[in-house]
């Protein structure tokens, strides 16, 4: 398996003349494009959105990782998330359990196009932000009648990525002011805590340091666009809200859960800092 | 086991538990550290004098990773170092030992706000959890290095004397 090329080449030159300096444009990770299939181009670096004061450049994951990791990301036969979004692609038009469907209400996922670049959004009857695994279990339970489907487990994640899937290269739009605005700066408040014994904050990585190796790891910008993302390190697909676990989890901290009131407002906030990149979900990541 | 053996086992557990110190007979707890002016520790932080090997280990590994955001030319044998922090080489002409020490058990008073963790501190904490299981730390924390640790490490620190080519 190729996926430590990138950090194994680095190790073997002990660092130092391993820079991405030193590389040409083409084998440059963070100079190449993404068009996915030949055709769907992805914005993967823009200017930063006017609310953010410490960037003047936003950047999708894609762009730190490896080539090899990258190119399996350009083409959905050689996306291994393709399979999560078959499922969901089934799943949409099955049963809940009395009946409906998912395709009861929206004939065919490809409807829902442009749907995930809003989201986190506020929904005016539940009269509070929602991701769209809320939206998705609001569907199934309100609408359809049949029982929620856990936060953070295969279908819902699965369903995340078929929504994502039909949206790629859509622009991200999240709003942040009028009814949201509360919950994103509750969100904003959460991404500059420094918690746990370690003492760190999401932006003590991946705003302050973004582009520097941490120990094997090159770190991004923690940008959500390209969520759901499919992980090679646990080969499968995994949530915006299962990433927040593990990355506050690093930091010897006592984590939130997701779908906890915590992580929304992180995911809104966050979602906001990529304002302007495509979403590219499901993506792939190391 | 019935219920009021279980209840006194793990009662007798508890007591072991809390029996243990949370650091070494001859150490200064974390909360005794008295710091200079700039962040130093002039005295030694345990009676032992600090073992340059176990230094050596703790920066790759365990407790320390300190070449998680360090790199040092020293331990080039081990992959993966960090570009967080600064590289370490030549740290013993920039600083002098109560300094290194200081910095090692509480970078914050050397460089306020810094990134770099507490390594002997014991909060507060803003949801300390138990180790890296995301769980809710119980009772008293333990500092992330023991004073014999960080003496280790300081005497380690103190051969990076020189800067490599
Ligand atoms: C100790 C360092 C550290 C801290 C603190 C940290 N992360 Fe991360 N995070 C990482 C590493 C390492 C990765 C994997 C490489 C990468 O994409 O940056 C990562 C990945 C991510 C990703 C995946 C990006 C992608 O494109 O796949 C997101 C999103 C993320 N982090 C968000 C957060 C948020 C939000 C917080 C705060 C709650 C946070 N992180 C705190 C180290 C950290
Ligand atoms: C999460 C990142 C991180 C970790 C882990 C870390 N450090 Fe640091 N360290 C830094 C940063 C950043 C600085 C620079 C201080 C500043 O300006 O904030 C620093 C500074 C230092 C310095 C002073 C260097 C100089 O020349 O000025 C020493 C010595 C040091 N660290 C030792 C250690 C040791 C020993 C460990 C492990 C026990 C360690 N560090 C772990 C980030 C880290």
């Amino acid at each position: 398996m190729s996926r430590s090329f990138w950090l194994g080449g680095c190790a073997a030159s002990a660092l130092i003349i391993c820079g991405p300096a030193m590389l040409t444009a083409q084998e440059d990770p963070a100079e190449r494009s993404l068009v996915i299939n030949g055709e769907i181009e992805i914005v993967t670096e823009a200017d930063a959105p006017a609310h953010l004061e410490n960037l003047s450049t936003i950047r999708s994951g894609w762009t730190f990782r490896s080539p090899e990791t990258q190119t399996m990301q350009m083409d959905d036969f050689d996306n291994p998330a393709t399979l999560g979004v078959e499922a969901a692609r089934a799943k949409f038009s099955s049963d809940l359990g009395n009946g409906e469907s998912c395709a009861s209400c929206h004939e065919a996922p490809e409807e829902l196009a442009g749907v995930r670049a809003v989201y986190p959004k506020f929904d005016e009857s539940a009269g509070e932000v929602q991701t769209i695994e809320m939206q998705i279990n609001e569907c199934i339970t309100d609408r359809a009648g049949a029982e929620a489907w856990d936060y953070d487990k295969t279908d819902m994640i699965n369903m995340s990525a078929l929504m994502s899937f039909v949206s790629r290269g859509e622009a991200v739009n999240v709003a942040i002011d009028g009814p949201a605005a509360e919950t994103w700066e509750r969100g904003k408040e959460i991404y500059y805590t420094r918690y746990g014994l370690l003492e760190l904050s999401c932006a003590n990585c991946h705003e302050d340091n973004y582009d520097n190796m941490i120990r094997a790891d090159h770190l991004s910008q923690g940008q959500v666009n390209g969520f759901p993302t499919y992980r090679l390190k646990n080969a499968k697909l995994n949530s915006v809200h299962g990433r927040f676990k593990g990355c506050v989890r690093d930091t010897m901290a006592e984590t939130f859960s997701p779908g906890s009131p915590e992580f929304v407002a992180l995911e809104l906030y966050v979602a906001s800092r990529g304002n302007g990149l495509s979403v590219e979900g499901p993506a792939v990541r190391n | 086991m019935t219920r009021i053996e279980r209840r006194a086992a793990s009662a007798a557990l508890l007591a072991i538990a809390s029996a243990v110190p949370l650091w070494a007979a001859d150490a200064v707890a974390p909360t005794d550290v008295s710091y200079t002016e700039l962040g130093g520790i002039a005295e030694p932080l345990s009676d032992t004098p600090g073992d340059i090997e176990n230094g050596k280990a703790l920066m790759n590994k365990g407790s320390g990773n300190c070449i998680a955001c360090h790199q040092v030319s020293a331990l080039s044998e081990l992959p993966f170092h960090g570009e967080v922090g600064p590289p370490l080489d030549g740290v013993a002409e920039r600083w002098d030992e109560a300094q290194i020490r200081g910095i090692v058990a509480n970078a914050k008073k050397t460089f306020p706000g810094t990134i770099m963790p507490a390594f002997y501190h014991t909060g507060p904490y803003v949801r300390p959890g138990d180790a890296y299981t995301g769980e809710a730390a119980t009772g008293d924390l333990a500092p992330i290095l023991s004073a014999q640790d960080v003496e280790d490490l300081v005497a380690f620190l103190m051969t990076l004397d020189t800067y490599p080519e």
